[in-house]
C-alpha cells in the first residue's frame, strides 16, 4: 500500500493504535480524519449538546416574550423566527444526533463488534450533519432565520409568502436528511452482520433493538420529507407551483408528505430512549428486565404502526369523518403496545433490589413524565377532542412531556450511565442529584400550566396574547419554570466540566451491568475488543454460575445465583493485553483490521454543502463558481475514497 | 436461566452462530438497504403525480395526447436490454471470462446512455410543446419524477464506466465479484422503476 498521504497507514494490526502510530498527527487532524465509531459517537454527543444549548436558548427567548401580555421584547417575525428555530434545531441538530451520538459509541460495542459496518460512512454522516447544522444556522446573519415553523405548512413556505429563510430551512433540512439516511443504513448493517457470535436477535440488547427500528423508520420515513422539500425548492426556484394553489398545487399534499415523515419522526426520537430505559432499569433494579419479548416486538410494532397514523396530525384540515375515524383507530391502538412497555419497566423495577443512581432516577422519571405525555397524546387522537384543541398549548404541553419528558430524561439516564464507559470517569452522583430534581421540578413548572394554557385556548405560534383573556397567571409562571430548567441543564454541563478534572479511574463495569461494553475497559481501546466475544445468552455478564472454574470473586449481584465473576474474567484478560500493547509487544498481533483514518468523507460533506449554496445566490457567475467548486470537491473526494477502499 | 459464560474465542467454538445472515455479504445488505429507502424517494413522486392525475387529464396538453408511447416503449426496451447486459457480464465475471465481462459492462453502460439520449429528446420534444417545468401540474409532476429516474440512470452509467475501468486493471474475476455484483443490484432496481413509471404514467 503506497504511504504517499500522511494518514494512510497500513492497518496491520490492533497494535496500531493511535499511540504507536509512526508519525506525529495533530489533535485536530485527528479528530477530522476519524473513522472510530467512539470518536465519531463523541463528535455527535459535543455537537448535539452544543445545539441543546442554542436550541434552549431559542426556547428561553420565546418564554420570555410570552411572560406577560402585548410583550414588546420581540417583534412578530423575531419571534417566528425563534419558534421555527428552536424546533428545528431541537429535532434536527440536538435530540437525533445525541441518540445518533449514544448510539454510535454503545451500539457496536454491545453486539461485540470492531467498529461501524461502513466506518468511512459514519464520518460522512457526521460530517454532514455538522455542516447541515451550520448551514441552517448561518441563516440568521444571512437575511434572517426560517420563520415558517418547523412543519413549514405550505403555501407559506412558497416565494410570495416568505423570504430566504425558508431557502436556508429547506436545503439545511435536505442536508439533514441524507446525513441521516447514511446514518441510519449504517446502523441497520452494523445490527444485522456484526453481532459477535452467539448474539442472536433473542439475545441482543433492547437499545440495539430501539436503535435498528430507529434506522429503519429515518430509511421509510425521511425520503418523504427530502421528496417534500425537494418540490418546496422547485417551487422557489424552478417555477413550478406543486403547493401552490394559483398554480393548480395543492398545498395540503405538503402536509400529508410531511406527516408521513414526521409522525414516525416522534418515534424516531423517542425509541432510542425505551432502548435506553431498558437498560437501565434492570441493571439498577438487579434483575433481568420483565418481558424481554414484548419490549422488543412491541417497538417494531410501533415502528410499523407509526405509518399508518400521519393524518391525525390533519384532522382540522376537514378530511371527511371515514378518514378522521379510520387515523383515530390507528392513533388509538399504537397506545395499547406503548402503554404495557409502561408496566413492563414498573414491573422490571417491582421487587428489585433498586440502586437509585443519577441515571436511574432519570430512568424512573421517564416512566413518570412520558406517561402524562402518553395520555394527553390519546385525548388528542380523538378528533373531537383534537378540533377543540389543536393549535394550542394543550399540544405543546403534550408534545414537550413527550420529547422533553420521555426523550430528553431518558437521553440524560443513557448519559449517566454510559458516561463512565466513554469518557473513562463517572459524572459525580450527588451534583447528578441536584441535576435530576431540579430538572423535573423546573421541566413540571414549565410545561404543565401548558395544559391549562391550551384548554383556555391560548392558541400556540402567535406572538403575544391580550390581558385579561386568562392567560395572566400561568404564562410567567412557565416561564419562570423555563428559566429554572435552562439553569438545571447548566448543572450538567458543570458536572461535566469538574468531573473532567478528576482522575480516569472507571472499572470496566462499574454498575455491574450485563451487556458486552462492559466487557472491555472503560473507554475501550481503538479496536473495542482484545478478544472476540462469544455470548450464550441475553446476559452475558450475568449469566455465569457459581461454580465456575475460572474462580474469582464472587459477588452474587442478583437473588438468581448470578455472579460477577465473568466481569473479574474478562477484566483479567483485558489487563493482560492491555500490557502487551503499551510494551509494544506485536507478537503476530490479534489480525485486528481497523480502517485508515481518512479526510475524504470530510471534503465530500463539504462539497454537498458548497452545492447547495449554490441554489441560495442568485448571480449566475457566483452559482457557477459554486457549482465548479463543488464538483473539484466530488471529484477530489470520490476519487480519493475510492482510491483508499480498494487499495 | 442458562449456565454460561464468556470466553476467548479461542477457548470454544461458539455454540451457536448468530442469525443466518452470513452468507449475504456486508455490502451487498448495504444496497439492499439503500434500495429500500429509494423506493419511498420514487413512491412519494409517483404519489405525487396520482393526486394530481384527475386534474392533469381534465386539461390540454395531457399525458395520453402529448407523450410518445411507441418511442418510450422502444427506451424501456432498451432499458430492459441493459439489465439482460448486465446479468451477462457477471456471469462472464464469475466464469473469469474477464474480456468478455467488460465488453458486457460497456454494453450496459451504452444502453443506458441510449435511454438517456432519448430521454433528453423526449423532453426536448415536449419543451416544443409548451410542455415544462413551469407550464403546469403536466409538465411538474412528469418532468421531476422522470427527471429524478434520469438522475439514477446518470449516476449508473458512470458507476458502469468506474467498474469497467477497475475491471480492467484485473480487478474483478471468479472470486472477487461483489463490486459488479453490487452496481447490478442498483441497476437492475432503476429498470424496475421504470418499468413502474412506464406502467402507471405511460400505458394507464
Ligand atoms: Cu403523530
Amino acid at each position: 500500500m503506497a504511504v504517499e498521504i500522511a494518514p494512510q497507514v497500513a492497518p496491520v494490526g490492533a497494535q496500531v493504535s493511535n499511540e504507536t502510530a509512526p508519525y506525529k498527527e495533530s489533535f485536530l487532524w485527528e479528530w477530522a480524519t476519524t473513522v472510530d465509531h467512539k470518536k465519531i459517537g463523541i463528535l455527535y454527543l459535543l455537537t448535539g449538546g452544543l445545539f441543546f444549548l442554542i436550541g434552549g436558548l431559542e426556547a428561553l427567548l420565546v418564554r420570555t416574550q410570552l411572560m406577560v401580555p402585548r410583550s414588546d421584547f420581540m417583534n412578530p417575525d423575531l419571534y417566528n423566527q425563534m419558534f421555527t428555530m428552536h424546533a428545528t434545531t431541537m429535532i434536527f441538530l440536538a435530540v437525533m444526533p445525541i441518540n445518533v451520538g449514544l448510539g454510535n459509541y454503545i451500539v457496536p460495542l454491545m453486539v461485540g463488534a470492531l467498529d461501524m459496518a461502513y466506518p468511512r460512512l459514519n464520518a460522512f454522516s457526521y460530517w454532514l450533519y455538522l455542516f447541515g447544522g451550520i448551514f441552517l444556522n448561518l441563516s440568521f446573519v444571512m437575511g434572517g432565520a426560517p420563520n415558517v415553523g418547523w412543519f413549514g405548512y405550505a403555501p407559506l413556505t412558497e416565494n410570495q409568502y416568505s423570504g430566504s429563510g425558508t431557502d436556508f430551512w429547506v436545503i439545511g433540512l435536505q442536508i439533514l436528511g441524507v446525513a441521516s439516511i447514511a446514518g441510519a443504513l449504517n446502523f441497520v448493517v452494523t445490527i444485522l452482520k456484526m453481532r459477535a457470535p452467539g448474539m442472536t436477535f433473542n439475545r441482543m440488547p433492547l437499545f440495539c433493538w430501539a436503535t435498528l427500528v430507529t434506522a429503519i423508520l429515518v430509511l421509510f420515513a425521511f425520503p418523504a420529507i427530502t421528496i417534500a422539500l425537494f418540490l418546496v425548492m422547485f417551487d422557489r426556484h424552478f417555477g413550478t407551483s406543486f403547493y401552490n394553489a394559483a398554480g393548480g398545487g395543492d398545498p395540503l399534499l405538503w402536509q400529508h408528505l410531511f406527516w408521513f415523515f414526521g409522525h414516525p419522526e416522534v418515534y424516531i426520537l423517542i425509541l432510542p430512549a425505551f432502548g435506553i430505559i431498558s437498560e437501565v432499569l434492570p441493571v439498577f433494579s438487579r434483575k433481568p428486565i420483565f418481558g424481554y419479548s414484548f419490549i422488543a416486538y412491541s417497538s417494531v410494532a410501533i415502528g410499523f404502526l407509526g405509518f399508518t397514523v400521519w393524518a391525525h396530525h390533519m384532522f382540522a384540515t376537514g378530511m371527511g369523518d371515514i378518514a378522521n375515524t379510520a387515523f383515530a383507530t390507528g392513533s388509538f391502538l399504537i397506545g395499547v403496545p406503548t402503554g404495557v412497555k409502561i408496566f413492563n419497566w414498573i414491573g422490571t423495577m417491582w421487587g428489585g433490589s433498586i440502586r437509585f443512581t443519577t441515571a436511574m432516577k432519570f430512568a424512573a422519571g421517564f416512566i413518570g413524565t412520558f406517561t402524562v405525555g402518553g395520555l394527553s397524546g390519546i385525548m388528542l387522537a380523538s378528533p373531537p377532542v383534537d378540533f377543540q384543541m389543536t393549535a394550542t398549548y394543550f399540544v405543546v404541553a403534550h408534545l414537550h412531556y413527550v420529547l422533553f419528558g420521555g426523550a430528553i430524561m431518558g437521553l440524560f439516564a443513557g448519559l449517566y450511565y454510559w458516561w463512565p464507559k466513554m469518557f473513562g470517569r463517572a459524572l459525580d452522583e450527588r451534583i447528578g442529584n441536584w441535576h435530576f430534581w431540579a430538572q423535573l421540578l423546573a421541566f413540571n413548572i414549565t410545561f404543565f400550566p401548558m395544559h391549562w394554557l391550551g384548554m383556555e385556548g391560548m392558541p400556540r405560534r402567535i406572538y403575544t396574547y391580550f390581558p385579561n383573556e386568562g392567560f395572566d397567571f400561568w404564562n410567567p409562571v412557565a416561564t419562570i419554570g423555563s428559566y429554572l430548567l435552562g439553569g438545571a441543564v447548566l448543572i450538567f454541563v458543570a458536572n461535566a466540566v469538574i468531573t473532567a478534572f478528576r482522575p480516569a479511574d472507571a472499572t470496566d463495569n462499574p454498575w455491574e451491568a450485563s451487556s458486552l461494553e462492559w466487557a472491555t475497559t472503560s473507554p475501550p481501546p481503538a479496536h473495542n475488543f482484545d478478544v472476540e466475544p462469544v455470548v450464550y445468552s441475553r446476559y452475558p455478564l450475568w449469566d455465569i454460575s457459581e461454580e465456575d472454574e475460572h474462580g474469582g470473586s464472587h459477588s452474587s449481584v442478583s437473588s438468581h445465583g448470578v455472579s460477577a465473576t465473568a466481569i473479574a474474567t474478562v477484566a483479567k484478560a483485558h489487563d493482560e493485553h492491555g500490557d502487551a500493547h503499551e510494551s509494544g509487544g506485536h507478537g503476530g498481533g490479534h489480525g485486528i483490521h481497523l480502517p485508515a483514518p481518512t479526510i475524504y468523507p470530510m471534503i465530500l460533506a463539504l462539497g454537498l454543502m458548497i452545492l447547495f449554496l449554490a441554489v441560495l445566490f442568485t448571480p449566475p457567475t457566483l452559482k457557477i463558481v459554486f457549482v465548479v467548486t463543488a464538483v473539484i470537491y466530488f471529484v477530489v473526494a470520490i476519487t480519493g475514497w475510492v482510491k483508499e477502499v480498494t487499495d | 436461566m442458562t449456565v454460561s459464560t464468556i470466553e476467548h474465542a479461542s477457548h470454544a467454538v461458539p455454540a451457536n452462530p448468530p442469525s443466518g445472515m452470513e452468507s449475504l455479504d456486508m455490502r451487498k445488505l448495504g444496497m439492499w438497504v439503500f434500495l429500500g429507502s429509494d423506493c419511498v424517494f420514487f413512491a412519494s413522486l409517483i404519489t405525487t403525480y396520482f393526486v394530481n392525475r384527475p386534474l392533469i387529464f381534465s386539461g390540454e396538453p395531457n399525458p395520453h395526447h402529448t407523450l410518445g408511447i411507441n418511442f418510450t416503449a422502444v427506451l424501456a426496451f432498451i432499458l430492459l436490454l441493459s439489465s439482460l447486459t448486465m446479468v451477462l457480464s457477471l456471469a462472464a465475471f464469475q466464469r473469469d471470462n474477464i474480456q468478455s465481462g467488460r465488453n458486457w459492462l460497456l454494453a450496459t453502460a451504452a444502453l443506458g446512455t441510449c435511454f438517456l439520449a432519448g430521454q433528453a429528446i423526449e423532453f426536448s420534444n415536449l419543451a416544443h410543446e409548451g410542455v415544462t417545468l413551469s407550464s403546469g401540474l403536466f409538465g411538474q409532476c412528469f418532468l421531476i419524477m422522470t427527471g429524478f429516474h434520469g438522475t439514477h440512470v446518470f449516476i449508473g452509467v458512470i458507476w458502469l464506466l468506474a467498474c469497467w475501468l477497475f475491471a480492467g486493471t484485473g480487478r474483478f474475476n471468479s472470486k472477487n465479484f461483489i463490486g459488479v455484483e453490487i452496481s447490478g443490484l442498483y441497476w437492475h432496481f432503476v429498470d424496475l422503476v421504470w418499468v413502474a413509471i412506464f406502467t402507471l404514467i405511460y400505458l394507464i
